[in-house]
């Protein structure tokens, strides 16, 4: 226990003492604005993550209607760098991100058989961060601000809040982080803990050795725009060329990492198997991972020239393995991984249920995108050019397949542990369709795209008015891609509606079963919805699935000792 | 609807083992830190080579103090010696010896931030120069930077030390980590902002 940390005594004894009153709106207000459970800190990283990422979808339906039809005729031309800013930092840092940390925050200690996530006004802090910090780079941009801008403070402005997001998140994942490495119940080893737990400790330290690259930036281009010459970073219009790589793969894959996690924890759940080979699926998420140093070293194009010597060879080829080729290998592993699991698992009456669907589509559609990301790199293939720097709409549809199979995977996370958060089950025959939909809009909005960057349809993170022109000019014979991907963004855009509408519809007061999905990981042990204390008992762990063992236990007394004591110490 | 028991009883644990959270969060911080300061140096060196690629001095015009920097390099690694006496005598539950390696540990950061004061002064760098003032001036405002939070976390310290929790040593411990961070971030940017220039 560290003196910044609520004792949980305290939590509990604030629990006990509030459950008799019904509190007022300004007290509820007050608590969950300085809250520091886990759960609430988490709900509102995920709520607002959702907001924005909706909103980053409709702006994007928006840029596709303007790009199909006559220059200025439905968005005026003045207003399209911005626009597409708004569309690029929505989807990244304003939506995936705090979607991906939120749900490892308001799921990963319960998870860990923790009380209390590490620091969580560090956390809740975080939160206020990023929140504060969209907020401005939003009003920026709105005011002609960002990369590009035409009024310099607004594009200070800019600079500062897009920094202010970043330390959010950063602080966040630290907390997240410290949470899983020393919160851990007794007997939970790392090869013991939840596969989504591992892949948020893993998307926790890949955002941090993304992110502060990216503050690093900042603070160079804010110092230069704001007090010096703007000799070296060309001023306004260079601000895109140097941030432009946060908002596209291979960087965003970082925030997919979670997603990929759940996907796989999901067929040992719907499989009623224990998960096989546990240490290569670690490795395997671990391999994504990897992903980070190709964004923090802005590697795109690698030039691999079988035409040379060997020296040369290697010197394009290196590169190009370790930073396209490793999260490829690390993703396939995964869905190889999760193929054994569904075969060992055939004959167990498999139960596949919503988060399932959610979780395997949205798998599948990361995967894709980290394919598309792995092939982008390929310097003949001229996807991007590495003269110029320019990408083509390959690297967006790559990017969207990414961000909203993340998404999509991630939204099947709270439909999952709705239960321990919310108190309620959200029904298979309302939010299967959803996830149906959301695939299909989501391979919609993206795989055109791809298309349309064989075709020379321009991409890519603005940094100019001038490319902003050749993004919104519709290539030759693309005008069918666009149309495709406008339809998948409105499909998204209906998606996300549906599903915050669910989510916020009021409950019909029905009790929960406090594990209605069969899940196999300790935070199934508490009662639904999860106390703000979550355990009243931290419990030993002595198997990597401790409820599987349980029910192992139940239904057969044979090999009890085994299943607790676990094989994976 | 369910696949098991409602509620599944878990034999209670053994009371936890001390968990060291400030100590794995300072851990958590530095690796950022290190991307920040690292990523930064990087940019430093790309527009470094640029300017010497096209045959010019960098910088061209500014004579670098080098007696301040290498002091300054010599008070962080010298303050890790201090920090890491206050963790050494916590741990002996001496408070008078803890007091004093933390109250030297501030000065010597302090001391720091007066160097750095002192270069600026010397070296009147302006910010708006061409090509070296914007640069200079973010990367080692962000090292201040990083000595000021080094500051802070050492006044923090102090006062959850010696007030009572002398023994419990691990935020002494995440202070003395986190200097010993700030030493080797410091000779890297010293080596390539002072010494390659």
């Amino acid at each position: 226990m560290t003196t910044i940390d609520t004792h949980p005594d305290d939590s509990v004894a604030a629990a006990s003492a509030g459950g008799a009153t019904v509190p007022s709106f300004f007290t509820a207000a007050g608590d969950w604005a300085t809250t520091t459970d886990h759960k609430k800190i988490g709900r509102l990283s995920t709520g607002f993550g959702m907001l924005v990422l909706l909103a980053a979808a409709i702006v994007a339906l928006l840029l596709d209607v303007e790009r199909l039809g006559d220059p200025g005729a439905f968005i005026d031309t003045g207003a399209q760098l911005q626009l597409i800013q708004m569309y690029r930092i929505g989807l990244v840092v304003g939506g995936i991100a705090p979607l991906a940390l939120g749900l490892a925050v308001a799921v990963v200690p319960l998870q860990l058989g923790a009380r209390q996530i590490a620091f969580p006004r560090v956390a809740l802090t975080g939160f206020y961060a990023w929140l504060g910090g969209t907020a401005l780079v939003m009003v920026s941009l709105g005011l002609n601000g960002g990369a590009g801008g035409g009024d310099a403070d607004m594009v200070d402005l800019f600079l500062t809040g897009l920094g202010l997001a970043i330390l959010g998140l950063c602080a966040t994942a630290g907390s997240l982080g410290t949470t899983i490495l020393t919160t851990r119940a007794p007997g939970m080893t790392m090869r013991r803990m939840p596969v989504f737990a591992w892949s948020s400790l893993i998307g926790a330290i890949a955002t941090l050795l993304v992110l502060p690259v990216l503050f690093g930036v900042l603070v160079y281009l804010y110092v230069d725009h704001r007090l010096g010459s703007q000799a070296n970073f060309m001023g306004v219009e260079g601000i895109g060329a140097w941030i432009g790589w946060a908002f596209t793969v291979p960087t965003v894959i970082v925030f997919a990492i979670p997603a990929v996690g759940f996907a796989a924890e999901q067929f040992s759940v719907a499989f009623k198997t224990r998960q096989p080979m546990r240490g290569v699926l670690f490795a395997g998420i671990a391999l994504i991972g990897v992903t980070a140093y190709a964004g923090a070293t802005q590697q795109f194009v690698h030039d691999v020239t079988f035409d040379t010597s060997g020296e040369t060879f290697i010197r394009g080829a290196a590169p190009f393995v370790l930073f396209s080729g490793l999260p490829l290998l690390g993703v396939t592993v995964v869905l190889l991984l999760a193929l054994v699991n569904a075969k060992d698992g055939a004959r167990n009456n498999p139960s596949v249920r919503a988060p399932f669907v959610f979780g395997v589509l949205g798998l599948l559609l990361v995967g894709a995108g980290i394919a598309a990301n792995f092939v982008e790199g390929i310097t003949d293939l001229e996807l991007v050019d590495p003269a110029t720097n320019t990408a083509t709409s390959f690297e967006e549809g790559a990017t969207l397949l990414v961000v909203y199979g993340a998404a999509l995977a991630l939204l099947g996370g709270l439909v999952y542990w709705a239960p321990k958060l919310w108190g309620r089950l959200l029904a298979d025959k309302q939010v299967l369709p959803l996830a149906l939909l959301g695939a299909l809009g989501t391979v919609l909005a993206g795989a055109p795209l791809i298309v349309a960057g064989f075709l020379d349809q321009i991409g890519g993170y603005p940094a100019s008015q001038a490319e902003v022109d050749r993004i919104m000019t519709v290539a030759d014979d693309a005008d069918i891609w666009i149309t495709l991907s406008l339809v998948g963004q409105g499909i998204m855009v209906l998606t996300l509606l549906a599903f915050a509408g669910l989510l916020l519809k009021p409950s019909d007061g029905r009790e929960v079963d406090a594990n209605p999905y069969g899940g196999q990981t300790v935070e199934w042990g508490t009662p639904s919805p999860a106390p703000d204390h979550n355990y009243d008992h931290v419990a030993t762990v002595a198997s990597a699935e401790p409820l599987f063992a349980a029910r192992t236990a139940d239904t057969a007394d044979t090999d009890t000792a085994a299943d607790t004591e676990g094989s994976a110490q | 609807m369910s696949a098991g028991p409602a509620t599944v009883a878990l034999p209670p644990a053994a009371p936890p083992a001390p968990r060291r959270q400030v100590l794995m969060g300072t851990a958590l911080g530095c690796v950022a830190g290190t991307m920040l300061i690292g990523g930064m140096l990087a940019v430093w060196v790309l527009f470094r080579e640029r300017v010497v690629d096209a045959g010019e001095r960098f910088p061209l015009d500014y004579i670098i103090h080098e007696v301040a920097t290498n002091v300054m390099l010599i008070t962080l690694w010298a303050l890790c010696l201090f920090a890491q006496w206050a963790v050494y005598a916590g741990n002996r539950g001496d408070r008078a010896h803890t007091a004093l390696a933390l109250g030297v540990t501030g000065i010597f950061a302090l001391a720091y931030i007066n160097a750095q004061a002192f270069v600026y002064a010397q070296m009147e760098v302006e910010i708006a120069d061409e090509y070296y003032g914007a640069l200079f001036y973010a990367m080692t405002g962000t090292m201040l930077a990083v000595v000021a939070i080094g500051l802070v976390y050492t006044v923090v310290a102090a006062f959850h030390s010696l007030s009572g929790r002398l023994r419990q040593t691990e935020v002494l411990s995440g202070l003395a980590l986190y200097w010993y961070w700030t030493a080797a971030a410091y000779s890297a940017v010293w080596f390539v902002v002072y010494v390659t220039k």
